[in-house]
């Protein structure tokens, strides 16, 4: 397999419990195994100071890169031959896209209130394991894109203001 | 207090909500607010029932009915997550497939992935038409959703993707970044199995501009895959498609250059003038401010330090500032490379600084830098003390068990390895066991103090040790300590008396095992503890290496019916089973250490050459030349499954069949294979080997030999007839019957060809070895190969015809050439050596034409290669 392949997207809180993780790879086949991966990787790198640049670790046999907002830990896994570099803008891409679409109160409590969002942006990045997208402008745009229905309360419209300039991003790079 | 809208969520709760799915006058804005609910968890790891996820996702598709968009992209997320049961998806196909053609370009893309990753198939050929117009769709996220999609479906239905080629290679053209690399990925998905078709995709590529920085390095990874199929001789620099990955390391994406650099690093047999560019550029990243950038780098490095050490000491300088860098696995792949690039010099200082950093890194890194230490102390055996005296220290710290057995391992190497540190290395054993909480690494220590302990200067010193261990330990290391004892004694005759005491006080262990030992050893040593020499038989009995394969003595020992008549060792087969193609690949985890054979492993060659030379009847034939791949002589799945290996002896040949019987049922005896070798009038068959027994499950061989004409390539063609007594077993108890039915089976015809004498071996320099080995007997003819598929397939069947080895890259054909050179070398049977230059040209639109030069040391065999030409 030649492809450049996503094992897997988590988000965790600084407890290392789950926001939203997603799983593209038959390898932790169980909830079980998915937990103890999760636990794993967030005890490794809980320490590290991930805050400026995106952190690299290795262990069994996957990469992971990492990056910490608040208390929010984003996390993206290959296989241990993957190109790092990819897996990285990978990350970057998740990681601001959901700051963009958390208008940059990045927080678990956003988060959570906005969890519709970032199951959106999980599914646009990633298809079973193939990358779909890594602009973060497109990706929080594309997210964005529907909810402009009519009866969209307050709290939503002030995110459509706040991706208006989001949007102009993804006009202007889809016309290039 | 942690606020969550989520807290106290309840699966039964939410599923009540639900029902607000069926409400006649939809909320687009609660139902999806349930949805999320209901994914929050599925994600928290909740699962639903059968029953509730049906209901889930007939409540869903309900929701069709709602125009909102966002609603819309919600439905769609859980279908994907609910992953419904084939007549379930028929409810939504419908729905879906008015989407997929909608003006919404959001809903064309997000349909077609939902359809594509839902449908079992049978949908597969009713949406196929809009599959293959959202391929090329102007909107680049339909075009992405269908691609995307064409790569997963391509793993269940491919002949269906496959006929999507055209639409996949016109979005390869796309101006969109990532529709380029999903229909690159897709178009060589497509392609992979048809070399020619990839090598033109790669080549065309190369040339042209690849916009999207992913599909650039999708097409770094195919070209090295080009190069990694066409060439096994590189000395020349002549490397077809170098120079396209040496200009990626000049592109302005970062993960390119890193996809490139790697590449190069890869390229096998890569020389120090190809590495120099790839260094280059990762020596840049090791200061780059971004961890990511420093650890791709440094790991890369690190691997090209294992081939070319000399090749990463220009990036020494920034290795060592790495040392203290905050990420320890930057860390430890800095201290990895450095120990493998390091000096004798620099040793004691890169020791001093390793030791600072071993307590916070964990486990798996400190496996490595053991490994890395004891490769230096291999290089450098001078330096054995400060390094034996770190892994003793390590090994008294804290860790677990691959750690501890690492550092076993590794100390266990240096003692064979390097005499001087043979004591100390002992006596750091023996400590280590005092106090060791895996009882496979103390059995594993003791067994190798019974080698190593005697053949020292003062072996009594090592006695006390094993003797705690009869007191402290489990019943598996106290059997262990008994053997080892009782290894002294019979080396060593001084400590004989002593031993016979230690051995005496052990019949009154609780356990079985230990004291059937020592009641063994005690009954054999002889001498009843005197200082008497041990009968060199009784020390073959006792500790003599058995000469079977285990796997064999362990299956003939199940097979043993206990009666009278005793078990006959001799009785065990010696042949060692074929190994299966997968576990040859696996050979990258090489045991090493305690569980290694102490000699490198025997290659293939050297295996058959122990094999034949077992058998005095082949002692006679010389040395043998060339062993062929086995070649099947059985479908795939019969009952009985045969391959042949061909081994050519200068006035001989020696046919090895390699027999299985996959009936539970039967055991075939007495088990040959007539040959008919009336197609093959050189021959003259002398000598059959009939496999005396082939249970089921555990391959045998049979061997039928030939005379030859000496020297000559005589070929033929042989049929096979395998002939055998069948008896019946019952599989349950493993009885056999005593009767047994002659029976005789089919098996394919076997060719011996021209390419079975001649050895695949290249040259360095091809042009040096072609002007060396001068004009004297060369032979130059010109022949008409008639109309071919391609140029390219005609190279190729003539190397096949040969059987020669392919040089400097000369076997690929770049695509629509009109000519073409390739360069060949092997050596013939009598030793010859052969050169053979290939000049191909096309003549009118598909005749192909040839001009075969051939140098050798030898006229006849010059003349030999092109009457195999001639004839084929």
């Amino acid at each position: 397999e030649l492809c450049p392949t996503i094992k897997n997207i988590l988000l965790l809180d600084s407890e290392g419990k789950r926001i939203a993780v997603k799983y593209y790879s038959d390898d932790w086949p169980t909830n079980a195994a998915k937990e103890a991966f999760e636990k794993a990787v967030f005890t490794k790198t809980q320490k590290t100071n991930a805050r400026t640049e995106a952190e690299i670790t290795m262990f069994d046999n996957y990469i992971v890169v990492y990056k910490f907002v608040q208390d929010l830990h984003f996390f993206v896994t290959g296989g241990e031959n993957e190109n790092e570099i990819i897996l990285a803008t990978v990350l970057q891409g998740f990681f601001d896209a959901v700051g963009l679409l958390l208008r940059g109160t990045e927080d678990k409590k956003e988060a959570l209130e906005n969890l519709d969002l970032i199951l959106l942006c999980l599914d646009e990045i990633v298809d079973g394991g193939i990358i779909l997208e890594t602009d973060a402008n497109v990706i929080a745009g594309k997210v964005d894109s529907h909810s402009m229905d009519a009866g969209a309360p307050l709290s939503e419209q002030t995110i459509t203001q706040a991706l208006a300039t989001a949007r102009e991003h993804l006009t202007r790079s889809l016309l290039k | 207090v942690d606020y969550s809208p989520f807290l106290g969520i309840e699966k039964g709760a939410v599923l009540q909500e639900a029902r607000v799915f069926n409400d006649p006058q939809l909320d687009p804005r609660r139902c999806s607010q349930v949805i999320t609910k209901l994914l929050y968890l599925l994600n928290q790891g909740e699962t639903f029932t059968k029953v509730e996820a049906t209901e889930v996702f007939f409540a869903v598709t309900k929701l069709f009915q709602s125009r909102d968009m966002g609603l819309r992209r919600m439905v769609y997320v859980i279908i994907k997550e609910l992953s419904p049961s084939a007549d379930e998806v028929i409810i939504v196909t419908s729905s879906l497939m008015k989407d997929m053609t909608s003006k919404t370009d959001m809903y064309r893309a997000n349909a077609i992935r939902v359809l594509c990753r839902i449908t079992d198939g049978t949908l597969l050929t009713q949406i196929e038409r809009y599959l293959k117009q959202a391929i090329v769709d102007k909107n680049p996220v339909v075009a992405s959703a269908a691609l995307v999609s064409g790569i997963h479906l391509l793993q269940t239905n491919p002949e269906i993707v496959k006929r999507w080629s055209n639409e996949v290679q016109e979005a390869v053209q796309s101006r969109a970044a990532l529709v380029q690399f999903h229909a690159l990925a897709l178009l060589h998905q497509i392609r992979q199995n048809d070399r020619l078709a990839v090598n033109k995709l790669v080549s065309s590529l190369t040339r042209g501009s690849v916009r999207s920085p992913l599909a650039q390095c999708l097409l770094i990874r195919y070209t090295s895959q080009v190069i990694r199929e066409s060439t096994n001789d590189t000395q020349t620099g002549d490397r077809p498609f170098y120079d396209f990955l040496e200009g990626c390391l000049r592109h302005k994406a970062e993960m390119v250059i890193f996809e490139a650099a790697r590449a190069i690093t890869e390229l096998n047999g890569v020389t120090s003038r190809e590495l120099t560019p790839a260094i280059t550029v990762l020596q840049l990243f090791l200061s780059s401010s971004k961890p990511v950038l420093r650890f791709a780098a440094v790991r890369t490095l690190n691997k090209v330090a294992m081939s070319h050490p000399t090749a990463v000491t220009n990036c020494n300088i920034d290795m060592e500032s790495l040392i203290s860098d905050q990420n320890r696995s930057i860390a430890t792949l800095a201290i990895t490379t450095l120990l493998k690039t390091g000096n004798e010099s620099s040793v004691d200082r890169l020791m001093k600084q390793i030791t600072n950093f071993m307590s916070d890194i964990a486990d798996e890194f400190k496996i490595v830098v053991v490994d890395a230490i004891r490769s230096l102390c291999l290089k450098f055996p001078l330096k054995h003390r400060s390094l034996m005296n770190f892994l003793s220290n390590i090994l008294r710290e804290e860790g677990g068990f691959e750690y501890k057995k690492a550092i076993v391992d590794s100390i266990v190497i240096l003692i064979r390895d390097i005499p001087e540190a043979k004591e100390s290395g002992l006596l750091h054993l023996c400590e280590f066991i005092e106090d060791c909480e895996f009882t496979y690494l103390s059995t594993q220590i003791l067994h190798f103090l019974g080698i190593e302990g005697p053949k020292t200067s003062d072996p009594s010193k090592y006695i006390r040790y094993i003797y705690n261990r009869v007191h402290l330990e489990n019943a598996t290391v106290r059997a262990g300590a008994v053997s080892t004892l009782a290894k002294f004694g019979a080396m060593v005759d001084g400590l004989k008396p002593r031993i016979f005491v230690l051995l005496r006080r052990c019949l009154f262990d609780n356990d079985d095992e230990v004291r059937d030992r020592a009641t063994l050893y005690l009954n054999t040593l002889g001498g009843d503890g005197a200082v008497v020499e041990t009968d060199e038989g009784v020390k073959e009995f006792l500790f003599g290496s058995l000469d079977v394969p285990l796997v064999n003595l362990e299956n003939s020992l199940k097979n043993y019916d206990p009666s009278e008549k005793a078990f006959d060792i001799n009785s065990v087969p010696k042949d060692v089973k074929i190994q299966p193609l997968a576990e040859k690949k696996a050979t990258s985890k090489k045991p090493t250490g305690l569980g290694a054979p102490p000699p490198g492993p025997p290659s293939t060659v050297d295996a058959y050459e122990k094999l034949l030379s077992s058998i005095p009847e082949f002692a006679s034939f010389g040395k043998l030349f060339k062993s062929s791949a086995p070649v099947e002589l059985t479908e795939a799945e019969t009952e009985y499954a045969v391959n042949v290996v061909k081994h050519i002896f200068d006035g001989h040949v020696v046919f090895q069949y390699n027999c299985s019987n996959t009936i539970p049922e039967q055991l075939l005896e007495n088990v040959t294979v007539i040959v008919d070798a009336s197609e093959a009038e050189e021959f003259a068959e002398v000598y059959s080997k009939p496999l005396r027994q082939l249970p089921y499950d555990s391959p045998g061989q049979t061997f039928v030999a030939f005379e030859k004409p000496e020297g000559v390539s005589a070929v033929g063609k042989f049929s096979n007839m395998l002939r055998f007594i069948v008896k019946e077993v019952d599989p349950s108890t493993g009885e056999v019957e005593d009767d047994g039915v002659e029976d005789e089976y089919q098996l394919e015809d076997l060719e011996l060809v021209a390419a079975d004498y001649m050895l695949k071996v290249g040259v360095s320099n091809f042009r040096n070895a072609w002007e060396s080995m001068g004009v004297d007997f060369e032979h130059v003819d010109e022949y008409g190969l008639g109309p071919r598929d391609s140029l390219a397939e005609a190279v190729n069947a003539v190397i096949n015809l040969l059987g020669m080895q392919p040089c400097e890259g000369t076997e690929v054909v770049p695509p629509n050439s009109r000519s073409h050179t390739c360069l060949l070398s092997g050596v013939y049977i009598g030793n010859v050596k052969v050169l053979v230059r290939l000049q191909f040209g096309l003549d009118g639109p598909k005749d192909v034409a040839m001009k075969l030069a051939v140098r050798s040391e030898d006229e006849t065999v010059s003349d030999a290669i092109h009457e195999i030409v001639a004839s084929g």
